[in-house]
């Protein structure tokens, strides 16, 4: 129950979320949304891996993580953008798909050991009382690259040109045609990149964070997650990252109740039977809907948020819906 | 789709597609063709996937039907496994057709089954009671805990626009936990996972329990809960094609602007809709402990509510079309208790809804291959 420990143990998931969000906030921002998260995290965490496992190289398996996330979005972005399906139901399949190509290529992977993603404390900042052992302490690589991940890509989308033609392809796609941005590739774009982005967060599950291949238990949701977090977020990358690492330590502190055998002086029910453990795990997504809620009340008040050409497809020379 | 005119390409194939926008009526016969041929490729691409990784997909294809459709009691056995999807299939079709996106068919499943049981394991009912009263009282209580597992997620989406995507399937994972905690603490069989098996009296009927008047019967699982989905797709196809309610979830699908500025009351729909669909998918449940079962114990669902949304979308939203793709969703969950790899139905099941959806453009515009 150390609140430290708690807390940098909160930023590690945290940052899976992170990623997976900021993804799913770059594909959300050009109009399209990818349900698909969990299973291009999945299959991002199994192509991690497994790469790592057969090349010896951690990084090679995140490079194939992120491609393997990319490359099945391109599915998603296919079906929506240019057949204009429904994108929740592409979304779905894309969930199926991706679940289900993990678990037979990820068959035999569970019990291995490749070779993670190094962790290490930065110099002199690790030194910082409290501040030190939270953030700079013992961290995977991939944490830190969170930590500078989130600022450019809120200043991508905020202050850029690339990042203006992205939001408008996202607000009134009409507009950005006439202004000469190609709808259809940027849109295939940022759907590609929040599927690398998602294969990436996949990868930090089974890499760094939690080591392992458990099958479907891997991502345990969290692709889910990450996208009732982009609502909560505003589809804004730092909220995303904040609402992350929140996430991440209230998930461990959570876990963390059930360790001591008394709770300010009382008799700890949880030590006592651990069966109510399941109630402590129902937490994460009850705290999602939770979270879902007040976003949604924010955004319901202040008008703003979502994309507004969010969910629907961009036919050139016809009005939109 | 946004290119009409054939490009000035070198000509080594002398034809061009020629895509236009449907005016007319769509034929009566495609979108079956469609949701047909969806399946033939879906099979084809996930032969050609497990060829690539090693496998023999002929031997597999051969092994499916065997396994499936090769006799009696695997017809039953797949009959069996069809029963649960159609209801959840007709959960997830009747909230599709309002654009609801249900996606928490899997809990309200687990919720359903939950319900029905606290019938025999409070219980509800004395240990003398007739057969009737108790299936009928967890009939009940299996689609009210359903609907109240749907009414949540309505209910937020209804009040505060809470996106029901994500709280119906965070529900999902809810509602397993919750049954995890009662079948390993408060109703644990002698500490293993699961609860004692029901008395007789809270046993559906079985074609099997007939075997000693037809001895064709002996062996034979399937259940009366085949039944309850039939009539549910009946009742389900009544209210959305027969009736007031029906024509209020199609407008709001097809429309929210047009109905809400008929009067048509979208916040009361919603919930009520949602608990419609929570429901059935209880009923599913309920029918699942009852039937085949016999106890409450943990993963009693090998993702059926999940299975249910592609069957939905399959059967294009027609609740007969259901009581089709069920079966042969029946058979996928059947065989892939033993094809390896274990995945294989999953992946098969991804392909299949992403065929389904591909080919909807078919339905929108007529593709023709035209020689220049």
């Amino acid at each position: 129950m150390d609140p430290i420990i708690i807390l940098h143990a909160g930023l590690a998931t945290g940052t899976i979320l992170l990623f997976a969000a900021i993804g799913e906030i770059f594909a959300e921002r050009a109009g399209i949304l990818n349900l698909g998260v969990e299973g291009m995290m999945l299959l991002g965490a199994m192509a991690g891996f497994s790469t790592s496992l057969s090349t010896g190289s951690p990084w090679v398996g995140l490079i194939v993580a992120m491609l393997a996330g990319g490359i099945i979005s391109l599915a998603h972005g296919l079906v929506t953008i240019h057949f204009q399906a429904d994108q929740v139901v592409s979304g779905l399949s894309l969930t199926f798909l991706g679940t289900g190509l993990a678990l037979v290529l990820g068959e035999g992977l569970t019990g291995q050991n490749p070779p993670l993603v190094p962790s290490f404390s930065i110099p002199l900042l690790s030194q910082i009382p409290v501040i030190g052992p939270i953030f700079f302490f013992d961290h995977s690589l991939l944490v830190y690259v969170g930590y500078l991940f989130a600022p450019l890509a809120w200043y991508y989308i905020h202050r850029t040109r690339p990042g203006m033609h992205l939001r408008a392809v996202g607000e009134k796609p009409e507009a950005a045609d006439t202004m000469g941005i190609n709808v259809y590739r940027l849109r295939y774009m940022y759907v590609f990149v929040g599927g690398c982005l998602a294969g990436l967060a996949g990868a930090t599950i089974s890499l760094s964070v939690s080591p392992g291949w458990y099958s479907t238990q891997t991502t345990s949701g969290q692709g889910w997650i990450a996208v009732g977090l982009v609502i909560f977020a505003q589809w804004d990358p730092l909220r995303a990252a904040l609402g992350g690492y929140l996430f991440g330590a209230l998930r461990r502190g959570i876990l963390d109740l059930q360790g001591p055998a008394t709770l300010f002086g009382f008799r700890n029910p949880l030590f006592v039977n651990s069966n109510f453990g399941f109630f402590l795990q129902m937490m994460p997504f009850i705290l999602t809907i939770i979270a879902l809620v007040v976003g949604s009340r924010a955004v319901a008040r202040k008008r703003l948020g979502a994309p507004a050409a969010l969910g629907v497809p961009y036919i050139r020379g016809e009005r939109g819906l | 789709m946004s290119t009409t005119t054939p490009t000035t390409r070198k000509r080594t194939f002398p034809y061009t597609l020629q895509i236009e926008k449907r005016v007319e009526d769509i034929p009566r016969w495609l979108p079956a063709a469609t949701s047909f041929g969806s399946v033939i490729i879906a099979f084809i691409i996930a032969g050609i996937i497990l060829k690539l990784i090693g496998g023999q997909p002929l031997v597999v294809l051969r092994f499916f039907f065997d396994a499936t459709f090769g006799s009696w009691p695997v017809i039953s056995d797949t009959l069996v496994k069809a029963t649960p999807l159609m209801m959840v299939g007709l959960a997830c079709t009747v909230a599709f057709k309002m654009k609801l996106w249900n996606i928490g068919a899997e809990g309200q499943f687990y919720i359903g089954a939950f319900a029905a049981s606290l019938v025999v394991l409070v219980p509800l009912v004395g240990p003398e009671t007739p057969r009737f009263i108790v299936i009928t009282m967890m009939v009940i209580m299996g689609m009210l805990g359903g609907a109240i597992w749907g009414f949540f997620p309505g209910y937020l989406k209804a009040r505060y626009q809470v996106n029901e995507i994500i709280t119906t399937l965070m529900l999902n994972y809810v509602a397993i936990l919750w049954n995890n905690f009662w079948i390993f603490d408060r109703w644990s069989d002698a500490g293993f996972q699961m609860t004692p098996v029901f008395e007789k009296n809270a046993w559906l009927p079985r074609l099997a329990d007939y075997a000693r008047e037809i001895s064709a019967f002996s062996g034979i699982t399937l259940h009366l809960g085949i039944l309850f989905g039939v009539v549910a797709a009946v009742v389900v196809w009544w209210i959305l094609e027969r009736s007031r309610w029906g024509y209020e979830i199609k407008l709001i699908g097809d429309n929210p602007n047009a109905a809400k500025y008929a009067g048509i009351n979208i916040t009361r729909n919603v919930v009520f809709v949602m608990m419609l669909s929570g429901g059935l998918a209880g009923l599913a449940g309920m029918a699942e402990v009852s039937g085949v079962v016999h106890r409450l114990q943990e993963r009693i669902s090998p993702g059926y509510g999940f299975t249910g949304i592609i069957v939905a979308w399959l059967a294009k939203l027609n609740p007969f079309a259901v009581i089709l793709v069920s079966i042969l969703f029946g058979a996928l969950i059947v065989a892939g208790r033993e094809i390896q790899p274990a995945g294989l139905s999953n992946l098969l099941q991804g392909i299949v809804l992403f065929m389904v959806i591909s080919s909807d453009v078919l339905l929108r515009y007529k593709i023709r291959l035209v020689r220049l």
